[in-house]
């Protein structure tokens, strides 16, 4: 392996139409290394990480790779550069063999018609397996792999190509303490073999016990670094955190009142040995936060009778829910406006009227015959209401913007009468104009006695438009935390766990 | 009139007038007679295909249940001594059984259809020759059921009874699948099942009813073919119909990735391809060539829809582009919040 290595980014910028993402941004980790980079859903790591790998060109701001000037790479100059990425989706190719996954795309192969030479890549693959005591084989199916396992397999990959530098985006999210344990001892190891290695993570004890540097990002820039000996978690929260919340929201005290929504004991399909427990009052708009991962999505779908729940009862308005049912819940009251506005919210090629009558049609037809007239009574109700700026409701919905589509998908919603209404990350990716009426409409609703369950991983949002505040990791509400006792800080020690 | 259908329309307005100016025994009537008698026969199970296909899906078995179907129906009036009403209600339900099979295959059991109708497909067609032996199903001397064969196969002031019931039933379908609740779950699920599973459609039971209206309608077919041929060869009898019913709905706008179509587009589809099989006859065209024939204007008019529609999205890309900007998304809420503070606060 090289040592020796060194990247450098300084003044790394990155602006989006109406939006700075990454703001005079410097990184630099050298061979041997291991940096931690740390910052809150959204502050740029991503983006940062992209620009790594030659996926995002920057628009401003130098690459300096071992002593070379570059302003900036492509996916090919980066990977012959030794950046190697360990994603946090894994996307193994299941349907082949260890070797074969490690080997994609340079696979060795003789004779005239360029047979695979699968010995000769299993002899390739297994010093690497070695080295990272890898529990399988260049044979094994990765189909039978773990989640840890494939991880590993990731980093297989990325030590094939002579990685000198290796980043790791969120590498521990969905493995055991053990696992974890394993994965970052491979780590140090990698460090040890004088490879550089950029650690994203959200586990700020994980960073504590590896990073040589902390890199903090914050809202697109740099929050600060810490060095040896300045590593704790306090000061890490404090860098990730770094300004005042002022209140920018209106909102109302809240008195309880009757529970809504009870999820007793609830364990989904991502976390089956969890127990989530919380209670939704009528007219209070309860945010549920946690990192990205924390099973937040899963139980909003099991609740709503998307997926199955596998352990405990979802009681609704007082009576206990048919679980895996949606027909039951939004008979019940329960609506979901769904993370995913384009695959589960809409039917993008459908006209605007026709999206927002979908789930109300039963109400807007007489004798199973749908009344065109009613329906474009709601469409227009719906415009108004929520200000959709389209030129004819009877367009496609996928000429509006992000922000006009989710409106569409409220108006779909609320056009039913709800008393509970799930959003799911209500405000992403649409601007500001269009998120401060969503937050209009929902403190609209809550005042008319409509329990709200508002999943976000936005902090400023969770904290300005919630009541209280739920949080979630690895599948358990690990807290809640009332308006008066809200504050980021709050939030983050109950969502790293 | 969607203008898929308009378009459609003309090109056998065009094709009409061509081979009539060419030949024009096209106008006489007994051709035309025996045109919309062949419209109806084929018409009735391309509807069938048509609600299954607007659901993403696909029946492959149309075929080999008309077949099945058949044989049942003539050896439960001709031997059984079943009243011929009753009989024609039990073909139906058996058809509507299978299909309910097939739906419930392809929903709880996660099926393809492509699969599942293939292998109904061969089985329903293995059935139908041990069921007669292989022998050739059909009615001995001294048989005669008069009003049956005045209903199915009779033709009223020069009218086949036939397309009658084509034109009804397609005037039903047409109602059910563009005007009812039920018919806009068919386009829903077929289109974006995930989306509609959100909007509180019952997916599965649209998907099972989408089958059972299928084989339904197929058993119809079955019995008006039945005594169109007055006997059936169970191993021929059937063969290749649902590719002619899915090629109708795929001429009549029908996406086989589901969601899309119209019941105007299948009616014209099967219109123009019973004028292409009249074609080849009438202008002294080899009959080997008929399927070539078929084949080649069907590829024809779906480039030429798929080159209208490439056209068309670009034009509104376009007009999209330049009326507004939308977000990338991979930019996060919570940048955008700050962003738009930022701004709100300079402006105050």
């Amino acid at each position: 392996m090289s040592s020796g290595f060194t990247i450098s980014l300084s003044g790394i910028s990155k602006a989006y139409p109406g939006v700075v993402a990454l703001d005079d941004v410097s990184l630099a980790i050298s061979g041997g290394e291991i940096v931690g980079l740390i910052g809150e859903n959204g502050a740029g790591k991503s983006t940062l990480m992209k620009v790594l790998g030659g996926s995002i060109a920057p628009d401003r701001g130098t690459i300096v790779i071992d002593g070379e000037s570059l302003s900036s790479l492509t996916p090919a100059e980066a990977m012959a550069r030794g950046i190697a990425f360990v994603h946090q989706e894994l996307n193994p190719f299941t349907n082949l063999d260890v070797a074969a996954n490690i080997l994609l795309g340079r696979e060795i192969a003789r004779g005239p018609f360029r047979a695979l030479d699968r010995r000769a890549m299993a002899r390739t693959v297994q010093p690497i397996l070695d080295m990272l005591a890898a529990p399988f084989g260049p044979d094994d199916a990765v189909a039978d792999l773990s989640l840890a396992e494939q991880q590993l397999l990731e980093i297989a990959r990325a030590l094939s190509i002579d990685a000198r530098l290796v980043i790791m985006d969120e590498p521990t999210s969905s493995l055991t303490l053990s696992e974890t344990n394993r994965l970052l001892g491979v780590v140090g190891e990698l460090k040890s073999r004088g490879v550089a290695v950029l650690f994203i993570s959200h586990r700020l004890n994980e960073i504590e016990a590896i990073a040589d540097r902390v890199t903090v990002l914050r809202d697109g820039r740099n929050a600060g670094e810490l060095l040896p000996g300045e590593i704790r978690r306090d000061r890490m929260i404090g860098m990730m955190i770094g300004r005042d919340l002022d209140r920018f929201y209106e909102k109302r005290a809240h008195g309880r009142q009757e529970p809504v929504l009870e999820i007793r004991g609830v364990a989904t399909r991502a976390f089956p040995e969890a127990r989530a427990n919380l209670t939704v009052y009528k007219g209070e708009i309860l945010g549920l936060a946690g990192l990205v991962g924390a099973g937040r999505t899963e139980l909003a779908r099991a609740a709503f009778g998307i997926d199955p729940i596998l352990h405990g009862e979802i009681i609704l308005g007082g009576a206990p829910l048919k679980p895996n049912s949606v027909v039951a819940a939004i008979k019940g009251g329960m609506c979901l406006v769904p993370e995913d506005r384009k695959g589960q919210g809409l039917h993008l090629d459908f006209s605007i009227s026709d999206n927002i009558a979908l789930p109300s049609l039963p109400r807007l037809s007489r004798a199973g015959t749908v009344v065109s007239s009613r329906e474009l009574e709601l469409a227009e109700a719906s415009r108004r209401r929520f200000g959709i700026r389209a030129t004819s409701m009877r367009n496609p919905a996928a000429e509006l913007s992000g922000g006009n589509q989710q409106k569409v998908v409220l108006a779909k919603w609320l056009a039913v009468e709800p008393r509970l209404l799930i959003v799911d990350e209500p405000t992403r990716g649409i601007d500001v104009g269009a998120k401060a009426e969503v937050y209009r409409v929902l403190q609209a609703l809550a005042d008319r006695g409509v329990g709200i369950l508002m999943i976000s991983s936005d902090m400023e949002e969770v904290i300005g438009v919630s009541n209280r505040v739920a949080v979630m990791c690895r599948g358990e509400i690990t807290g809640v935390l009332s308006s008066d006792k809200l504050t980021e800080l709050g939030i983050l020690n109950l969502a790293v766990g | 009139m969607h203008k898929k259908d308009l378009g459609l329309a003309v090109l056998i307005l065009v094709v009409g007038g061509v081979v009539a100016l060419i030949n024009p025994r096209f106008l006489s009537p007994i051709n035309l007679a025996n045109t919309a008698n062949l419209i109806g026969l084929f018409g009735l199970f391309s509807i069938a295909e048509a609600f299954v296909i607007v659901t993403a899906g696909i029946e492959l078995s149309v075929g080999s249940v008309i077949a099945l179907l058949g044989v049942i129906f003539i050896d439960l009036i001709v031997n059984q001594g079943v009243p011929w009403p009753l009989a024609f209600v039990i073909v139906l339900a058996v058809g509507g059984v299978l299909g309910a099979i097939h739906g419930l295959l392809v929903t709880k059991m996660r099926l393809q259809p492509f699969v599942v109708t293939l292998c109904g497909l061969l089985i329903y067609r293995g059935v139908a020759r041990f069921y007669t032996a292989d022998a050739t199903a059909g009615f001995s001397f001294g048989h005669s059921f008069p009003t049956l064969e005045w209903v199915v196969s009779g033709r009223s002031g020069g009218v086949p009874h036939s397309i009658i019931a084509f034109a009804v039933i397609a005037a039903i379908a047409w109602y059910v699948m563009h005007r009812t609740v039920f018919g806009r779950h068919l386009f829903a699920v077929g289109k974006n099942e995930e989306a509609a599973r959100f909007a509180g459609i019952n997916t599965t039971g649209t998907i099972v009813a989408a089958y059972v209206i299928c084989l339904v309608l197929t058993g119809i077919s079955a019995v008006f073919f039945g005594m169109y041929t007055r006997s059936i060869h169970p191993a021929s009898h059937g063969n290749f119909y649902e590719l002619y019913a899915i090629a109708a709905a795929v001429l009549g706008g029908f996406s086989l990735r589901g969601g899309e179509g119209s019941i105007v587009g299948v009616v014209l589809g099967v219109i123009l391809l019973q004028i292409l099989q009249n074609l080849v006859n009438l202008l002294g065209i080899p009959s080997s060539l008929n399927f070539a024939v078929m084949g080649s204007v069907i590829l024809i008019g779906v480039l030429a829809d798929n080159q209208f529609s490439h056209y068309r999205d670009r034009r509104r890309q376009a007009k999209m582009a330049s009326s507004l900007s939308e977000r990338p998304e991979s930019v996060s809420a919570m940048n955008l919040g700050l962003q738009g503070k930022r701004r709100a606060e300079s402006q105050t």
